[in-house]
């Protein structure tokens, strides 16, 4: 939690700084944001590859518990589909790259934001940033209601690391490997899925 | 052509990492490069959205259209998990019990 607190306080200075009209115009390049993402994924990728806890947790892992993710990415892209078709302007594309954060804001938004305009950028920060927030208050009732996976699901790929803990707390601790083994997959398919659903 | 060139990256980013397992050290490092990476993205995208005036004025709308798709995408999720639960968690956990 305190994580994100830091990482929306850099969105909100930039923010507040961009009203105020105090940033010079280089900083806005666009070859600048280009460059950092393209470093930030390089060492998003290394600090994935080099999680040896996490490559074997993947290979423990078997057909039934690969069920976990694949219904997150299904509910997800689905259940934004469904919203999309109400809301007169967002396309269901857009609103299936916004569902593939799957609660990576910090990333599905840089990304989102270079591949479909800022706007969109923003939609997806608010919208995962949502989504880790109701799943920390509302896991309780998620796991009451909806069984020992409900949680696991609505953390999506938060579920390796931030709503981890509470996870742990509400379904137990024989959960908390599938909850990893889940984030892991949806985390390494943020920056795939998004790509896929924006440039078909 | 910039996604592929992402995600390429990406890729690369991870087979590289596999070469570094058991260096905590750099491990370390590599996590505060993708802390700082964020930040400092983050705050750009910060920027042009401040002087966006579009989205600016906007924001109430692109907060209520983001609080639709976390429902959407929640709702979407949570019921498939119940039913996978029911069908292929719950009853093998009896099972073993």
């Amino acid at each position: 939690m305190k994580g994100s607190l830091i990482i929306l306080s850099f969105f909100v200075a930039g923010l507040l700084g961009g009203l105020s009209n105090i940033f010079p115009d280089w900083l806005l390049n666009d070859d600048l944001t280009t460059y950092a993402l393209y470093f930030l994924m390089i060492v998003v990728g290394i600090s994935i590859g080099s999680d040896a806890n996490a490559f074997s947790v993947l290979r423990k892992m078997n057909i039934r518990v690969l069920l976990v993710p694949l219904v997150v990415i299904i509910g997800s892209l689905a259940g934004a589909a469904l919203v999309a078709i109400f809301l007169s302007d967002i396309t269901i594309q857009q609103a299936m790259a916004v569902g593939a954060g799957f609660g990576y804001y910090s990333l599905s938004s840089i990304f989102i934001s270079k591949l479909s305009g800022d706007e969109l950028g923003v939609v997806a920060l608010l919208s995962n940033i949502f989504r880790e927030i109701f799943t920390l208050l509302l896991m309780p009732l998620l796991v009451r209601y909806f069984g020992k996976l409900a949680g696991i699901a609505s953390g999506g790929a938060t579920s390796m690391d931030t709503t981890l803990p509470v996870i742990v707390k509400f379904s137990g601790k024989e959960y908390g490997v599938i909850a990893i083994f889940s984030g892991i997959i949806l985390t390494i398919l943020v920056p795939v899925l998004v790509t896929f659903i924006l440039e078909i | 052509m910039t996604s592929y060139i992402v995600i390429g990256l990406f890729i690369a980013g991870i087979f590289i990492g596999r070469q570094l397992k058991n260096k905590e050290k750099t491990r370390k490092r590599v996590d505060k490069a993708v802390n700082y990476a964020i930040y400092l993205l983050l705050f750009l995208l910060g920027i042009s959205v401040g002087i966006n005036e579009d989205i600016i004025q906007n924001f109430s709308r692109i907060g209520y259209k983001a609080l639709l798709l976390t429902i959407g995408a929640l709702a979407g999720s949570i019921l498939l998990a119940k039913v996978i639960y029911i069908f292929f968690f719950k009853k093998y956990q009896e099972k073993e019990s």
